[in-house]
């Protein structure tokens, strides 16, 4: 068996005119959690789509569980689980139904399903609430059971997309040990997401925008590689006139409220430390603390993006 | 000055379910406050009380030094309020949305200040589109450009960013950013927690309760102990090593690295070193990071 469970070489779909996808490869190990992180309309979706078979490609190839998603789409539908932030559970069926339902829907056996069904209370921590409608059920456990019936069929791969959203921290943080001990097991995780705390949780990133693959590595070496302007925090007193001012220097590149600290970005640290010191004692406002940070992987998509789109400005396109 | 909110001992009850217990709460003016918790703790329930839209069961709210329930009229002319199922008109446009908005709230002259917002919130260029035609980011704006016709010295925000992409967080947050110069006071309710880190003060809201109010720096010094960021070899082993051990009072297992939770760094930490050496686990990177207001929160609700 391959290492890789996921391989992408060249993807292309276009819809008409537009290029939503254009030529992006990379492969997914088995066992890994991979983080696919995009805006809106940057091409997530669509990648996702053609990755489940959904789709075909307009261009270029993947395979998914060794299967060609465009020759052999059914296989590639058999050997993944997917489960969207919307959860697509039924509100009116209890958490039993539900179960019985994706099972059927999966092809899963009445047996198989009286076999697994077990399995998912248990690991959803439900138990007790076999009998409870769905809608009763508070966003974490909603999540959880779907996640269960996203993996019924026990896939090798399983695709989440934007599976946290509402859920609170401590559920968020149950779901992501349910999905590093499905890792763990060899399944492979593909998960997009909007909140990129929860990129965190990935081993590996890519970071997609305008169709094309613009960042890749594990969280700590995109913050390590992409961060070209070191981000200062600043204690001081103030803040709101402190921002105001420093908007309009030309040696701030990018600077906002955190708390009740600021957080500046400059081209150079040392050089941007003297600027900010000098900054404030010619406006009288008391500084307690400059300290250089670790950029949040927010910091690193945010700024490879407007880089991304000064770059094809400057191109014209 | 006067505080923005007050609110003194305000519940509410739906039948048996008591969903806001007992909530005293003061909010300075100027600021931006976070109402942070789990999904049905509380804080919709909390921050539709403060807009008047919500009667409590009993309790009372001042917003800007006058009780809501003598001064309503007055009160709810000075505050805005986005919810979550915030309605723009899709088949009007840009510029009309904010028109009706101005109507509703009988502000006869509105077009300098739809200039104002429209510039501030960067919509100009887009103006005289229909607002089905905007993306998810500008409609979010454009919710806000329209809860501000009315220039509310108190503006309240129910999850403002759930389901909103990171480009266009980050552009809201500016945007939040600059409204603070104006002097106006932010309440938003969030279940993420590295958004609160970005208000000044912030609220736990557990089962009805307000937990705690604080600073964020503040909260996270409540703490006890540190958190310790470690880069090590068969970091999934090392995780289920550490999750065993009685020294670790939280551990974290992320894509390429462990955050644990010590209460005696001194100490624990040697300690746990050395369970990971026993099992041939090798330390590749460690050092004592700030704890996340995640990790507080984690702390206190469980």
């Amino acid at each position: 068996m391959s290492s890789n469970s996921i391989v992408v070489t060249a993807l292309t779909k276009a819809f008409g005119k537009f290029v939503a996808v254009e030529g992006i490869s990379f492969s997914c190990a088995r066992g890994e959690i991979f983080g696919f992180l995009g805006a809106n309309g940057a091409g997530k979706s669509t990648t996702i789509r053609m990755l489940c078979g959904l789709l075909a490609p307009t261009s270029g190839r993947a395979t998914v569980g060794g299967f060609d998603i465009e020759r052999e789409p059914e296989k590639v539908k058999a050997h993944i689980g997917y489960m969207s932030q919307k959860f697509s559970l039924y509100e009116d069926l209890t958490v039993e139904e539900n179960i019985s339902f994706f099972g059927g829907a999966y092809g899963l056996s009445r047996a198989a399903i009286h076999g697994r069904l077990p399995w998912v209370v248990e690991m959803a921590g439900l138990k007790g609430r076999e009998q409870s409608l769905t809608r009763t059920l508070s966003a974490g456990w909603k999540q959880r059971l779907a996640l269960g019936c996203a993996i019924l069929h026990e896939p090798e791969i399983v695709f989440l997309d934007e599976p946290t959203g509402g859920v609170d921290p401590v559920s968020r943080r149950n779901f992501w040990e349910l999905i590093n001990r499905l890792s763990e097991k060899g399944v492979t995780i593909f998960v997009t997401t909007h909140y990129l705390d929860e990129a965190e949780y990935c081993n590996d990133i890519r970071l997609i925008h305008a169709g094309r693959l613009v960042a890749g590595g594990s969280p700590r070496e995109l913050k390590r590689i992409y961060i070209k302007n070191p981000i200062l925090e600043v204690e001081c007193d103030t803040v709101v006139d402190a921002l105001e001012s420093l908007q309009k220097e030309p040696w701030v590149i990018e600077t906002s409220i955190f708390g009740t600290y600021l957080h500046v970005s400059v081209a150079d640290e040392a050089e941007g430390r003297a600027r900010l010191v000098r900054f404030f004692v010619a406006r009288d406002i008391a500084v307690r603390r400059i300290e250089r940070i670790m950029p949040s992987l927010e910091d690193v998509f945010i700024q490879r993006i407007e880089e991304e789109n000064r770059g094809r400005r400057e191109k014209g396109i | 000055m006067s505080s923005a909110i007050e609110s003194v001992g305000l519940s509410k009850s739906f039948g048996d379910i008591r969903a806001v217990r007992d909530l005293t709460l003061e909010v300075p003016s100027g600021i931006m406050f976070a109402l942070v918790g789990p999904d049905g703790a509380g804080k919709t329930t909390t921050i539709r009380m403060f807009c008047g839209l919500l009667q409590p069961t009993s309790g009372s709210v001042k917003i800007q030094g006058r009780d809501l329930a003598v001064d309503r009229g007055r009160v709810l002319r000075d505050i805005g309020y986005l919810s979550q199922r915030f309605s723009l008109y899709g088949d009007l446009s840009v510029d009309e949305n904010i028109e009706f908005f101005a109507r509703l709230h009988k502000v006869a002259e509105f077009k300098k200040r739809r200039e104002e917002l429209l510039n501030f919130t960067r919509l100009e260029p887009f103006r005289h589109r229909l607002a089905e035609r905007l993306s998810g980011g500008m409609r979010q704006k454009l919710s806000l450009a329209c809860t501000l016709i009315h220039t509310p010295r108190v503006l309240f925000l129910d999850e403002p960013t759930t389901g909103v992409d990171p480009v266009s967080r980050r552009d809201f947050w500016k945007i939040l950013s600059n409204l603070l110069k104006t002097g106006i006071t932010i309440v938003m309710t969030t279940p993420y927690l590295d958004e609160a880190e970005r208000c000044s003060r912030v609220g736990l809201i557990h089962e009805g309760k307000l937990v705690v109010v604080d600073t964020p720096q503040a909260l996270k010094s409540r703490l006890h102990g540190a958190v310790i960021e470690l880069v090590c070899t068969e970091i999934r082993r090392a995780f289920a090593v550490l999750k065993a051990a009685p020294e670790a009072a939280e551990v974290q297992l992320f894509g390429d690295r462990l955050n644990l939770v010590v209460q005696d760094p001194e100490h624990d930490a040697p300690a746990l070193e050395a369970r990971l050496a026993r099992e041939g686990i090798e330390i590749l990177d460690k050092r004592i990071i700030r704890p996340s207001l995640e990790n507080v929160f984690i702390s206190l609700t469980q």
